[in-house]
């Protein structure tokens, strides 16, 4: 299962990431999300859409080995195992694994489907 | 406390001061946030007979307590002052993101006091608060400003610029935000271009509390899922605004050639289908909203991109001055975004000169051999560029109609389409008494946010002149304005049908504060009492006599189209407004009565 987006579709409403940020962490925050949206404007004026691809790079860099795969086969961080090196961040091809003061551990895409279901035009879908 | 981000940042240009002052919960319980913060401060703060644009004006930027959460267009800021062009209340809402991220800073409102010597911006960082120096920036177009600041700063804060027409006084001149989105009417640009105020830049990473989050998640749920069900989901998010232009010159109320008539032979050009085809790139949407109506556009003939034209634009720099190319509009429109101008008052004044022209009342020596014709694309633009500058009859142009009109004279006050000091906007009204009456008591001047009740005219029939068309102006009067003091988008109940009833239930589960939706909509006749009370105090002699439209509404009918030959009379406008006072609990003056007054909590406050 993969999270993809067809970015032609993103109108860059966010909701995608509010969306997320509650049901992970109960909290209205898109600084919490698992998702980038990254919009490009004035030229050429699309919204880009980056979700993680499932493709490993974290685990394989992680040294403590803390990055397991759920039911769903997406890659999540186990925080209570993580010692916060950031390897994972930044060998993420994507920029999809993300970071905020007030949590130690990195956090990205578990495939929850939530942003999915928030997507109004359905530029999110489960693949 | 929830909802809210709990601080208000007080920011004293002339001494180059900030303050965070925590949000007052009486003001919160008593006028929400957004417009009714605006209003409260305004009225409570400002001392009596300031200039607009002298540094006793203050300009207050206010979100609301649904702004910023999972709610479907939650993104709407108002900006307020008192206004530079009608000297009487102003307050325009711009949707994009600035609000949301405001919240996330930890701030429900700015206010911006007196004048900075330099020019500055504010630069907002959740705590991190300063000015910055801008003088470098000054001069610059609005969205090329946006376009520098995320690069410079990241392209995660939310920026708000003005343009170089409010840098130079046009007193219609707008704040831009998101590469498209205006507070455009009533000068609120211009307020901030006489604070040498050049942007605005927040960053925010904090949540926003609220009270009951399983009941706030649940109805967040029905309520987008609701706006995806809705049967005009499709063909509002596909048009936008854009699919009104040709609505509107069916029935007759597209303003053409200066309200002369309200259909133009040239609509088809001008047609939200075309716009899409054409020109559109991308749809865009404000905070948290699943039905994007915004429209990013590619104009291949001018080179240029910019959001939109909406209905309003495609009606006042369209129809209103004969142009039948949506590109010709659209670069119009670039135009005005660069520059900082608002698209209707400056649609507005262009078509009132080409009139004045064509009648003989200005001459090419007055516009410097310019021949101001209708249809003129080239025209249009370079009148755009001369008002911007105040440059020429720009100069005069740039201080609005009802100014123009006074100095030319010469009986061109009849056709000055203005209410308050303030251009119409896009619905030619003389076969439409409710929204007549709408553009009449609107309280920034002729703007048609506030009620716009063009739908209930047809339904009912637009020749009635009666007691039910005042008393729909009202109700809509208290519903719209509602959602500018809760921070989000009216649209979704206005194009989707989304039911009213989840508001209060959603604030209710937000705030933790048990209110009803009569209980809101009761605040929201406070803050509409106040504004009036403001106008009272602020404009010597202010009554009945504001409240009339131009004279050309009861001495010329119609000139051609659906609604060829219509006008409402002279008695006919009176009536309206004895009735609409009446319901009001207004005297015939439409004063607020010291009854009516008590009724809404405001006798401490007001004093008439």
């Amino acid at each position: 299962m993969y999270l993809r987006a067809d970015s032609t579709k993103c109108s860059g409403c966010r909701a995608c990431l509010l969306a997320c940020s509650l049901y992970h962490f109960g909290e209205n925050n898109p600084k919490k999300a698992r998702l980038a949206i990254i919009p490009h404007f004035p030229n050429p004026g699309t919204f880009e859409v980056r979700t993680c691809t499932q493709c490993g790079e974290c685990a394989e860099v992680c040294p403590v080995d803390c990055i397991p795969q759920n039911e769903k086969g997406a890659y999540y961080i186990d925080a209570q195992e993580c010692i916060a090196c950031m390897a994972c961040v930044d060998a993420c091809p994507e920029g999809v694994i993300f970071v905020h003061p007030d949590h130690e551990a990195p956090f990205l895409c578990d495939l929850c489907e939530e942003c999915v279901s928030y997507c109004g035009p359905g530029a999110l879908y489960i693949e | 406390m929830n909802g809210y981000a709990g601080t208000i940042l007080r920011v004293d240009l002339t001494k180059g001061k900030i303050t965070k002052e925590p949000l007052n919960p009486e003001l919160a319980r008593g006028y929400l946030g957004g417009r009714g913060f605006a209003a409260r401060i305004l009225y409570e703060e400002l001392e009596k007979g300031m200039d607009p644009l002298g540094p006793g004006n203050k300009l207050i930027v206010a979100t609301g307590p649904l702004s910023g959460l999972l709610i479907p267009g939650a993104g709407k800021t108002t900006f307020a002052a008192k206004s530079p062009a009608t000297g009487g209340y102003a307050d325009s809402s711009v949707g994009g993101l600035l609000c949301a991220e405001m919240k996330y800073a930890g701030y429900d409102a700015f206010i911006f006091e007196g004048i900075s010597p330099q020019p500055v911006y504010l630069f907002v960082d959740d705590e991190e608060v300063e000015l910055r120096e801008a003088s470098r920036y000054w001069g610059q177009g609005s969205i090329t400003l946006e376009k520098a600041l995320k690069e410079e700063l990241g392209e995660e804060f939310q920026i708000a610029t003005i343009g170089p027409a409010a840098e130079r006084g046009v007193l219609y001149s707008c704040v831009s935000h998101d590469f498209g989105r205006q507070a455009g009417r009533a000068g609120v640009g211009t307020v901030m271009g006489a604070k040498r105020l050049k942007a605005i830049a927040v960053r925010g990473t904090k949540s926003i509390s609220v009270a009951d989050l399983d009941e706030y998640r649940r109805i967040s749920r029905q309520m987008y899922d609701a706006c995806r069900a809705s049967e005009a989901w499709e063909t509002w998010t596909r048009l936008g605004t854009s699919g009104v232009n040709m609505w509107s010159n069916e029935v007759g109320s597209f303003p053409t050639r200066n309200f002369q008539s309200g259909a133009f032979e040239g609509a088809e050009g001008l047609s939200g289908e075309l716009m899409r085809e054409s020109i559109v790139v991308t749809d865009k949407a404000c905070f948290g909203c699943s039905s994007p109506c915004g429209k990013w556009s590619h104009s291949k003939k001018y080179k240029v991109r910019v959001e939109g034209p909406e209905y309003e634009t495609a009606a006042l720099l369209g129809a209103n001055v004969a142009l039948s190319d949506i590109e010709d509009v659209a670069y119009a429109n670039y135009l005005c975004d660069e520059y900082g101008l608002d698209t209707i008052s400056a649609g507005n004044a262009i078509a009132f000169a080409m009139e004045c022209f064509e009648k003989g009342i200005i001459t090419t020596e007055e516009t410097e051999g310019l021949e101001l014709r209708f249809g003129e694309a080239e025209v249009v633009f370079t009148l755009l560029e001369r008002i911007a500058k105040r440059e020429g009859i720009g100069d005069i142009l740039a201080q609005g109609v009802r100014h123009a009109a006074h100095l030319w004279g010469k009986g061109s006050s009849d056709f000055a389409v203005q209410v308050k000091g303030l251009e119409m906007s896009g619905y030619e009204s003389r076969n439409a008494p409710a929204m007549l009456l709408s553009y009449m008591t609107a309280d920034v001047g002729a703007h048609h946010n506030r009620s716009w009740a063009i739908t209930y005219d047809i339904e009912v029939g637009r020749d009635k002149v009666t007691e039910d068309k005042a008393a729909k102006v009202i109700e809509l009067q208290h519903i719209r304005p509602l959602f500018d003091c809760l921070g989000c988008c009216r649209l979704q109940w206005v194009e989707l049908g989304l039911d009213l009833g989840y508001y209060a239930a959603i604030l209710r589960a937000v705030t933790g504060v048990d209110r009803s939706w009569n209980d809101l909509l009761q605040i929201s006749e406070r803050v509409w009492n106040l504004t009036r009370a403001f106008w009272v105090r602020e404009v010597e002699g202010f009554g009945r006599e504001w409240d009339y439209p131009p004279a050309r509404t009861w001495k010329e009918p119609v000139v051609s189209g659906p609604t060829k030959g219509k006008f409402v009379s002279r008695e006919d406008v009176e009536k309206l407004l004895d009735m609409y006072y009446a319901q009001r609990g207004w005297d015939k003056n439409g004063i607020p009565t010291r009854e009516k007054l008590g009724e809404l909590g405001l006798s401490d406050l007001v004093k008439i």
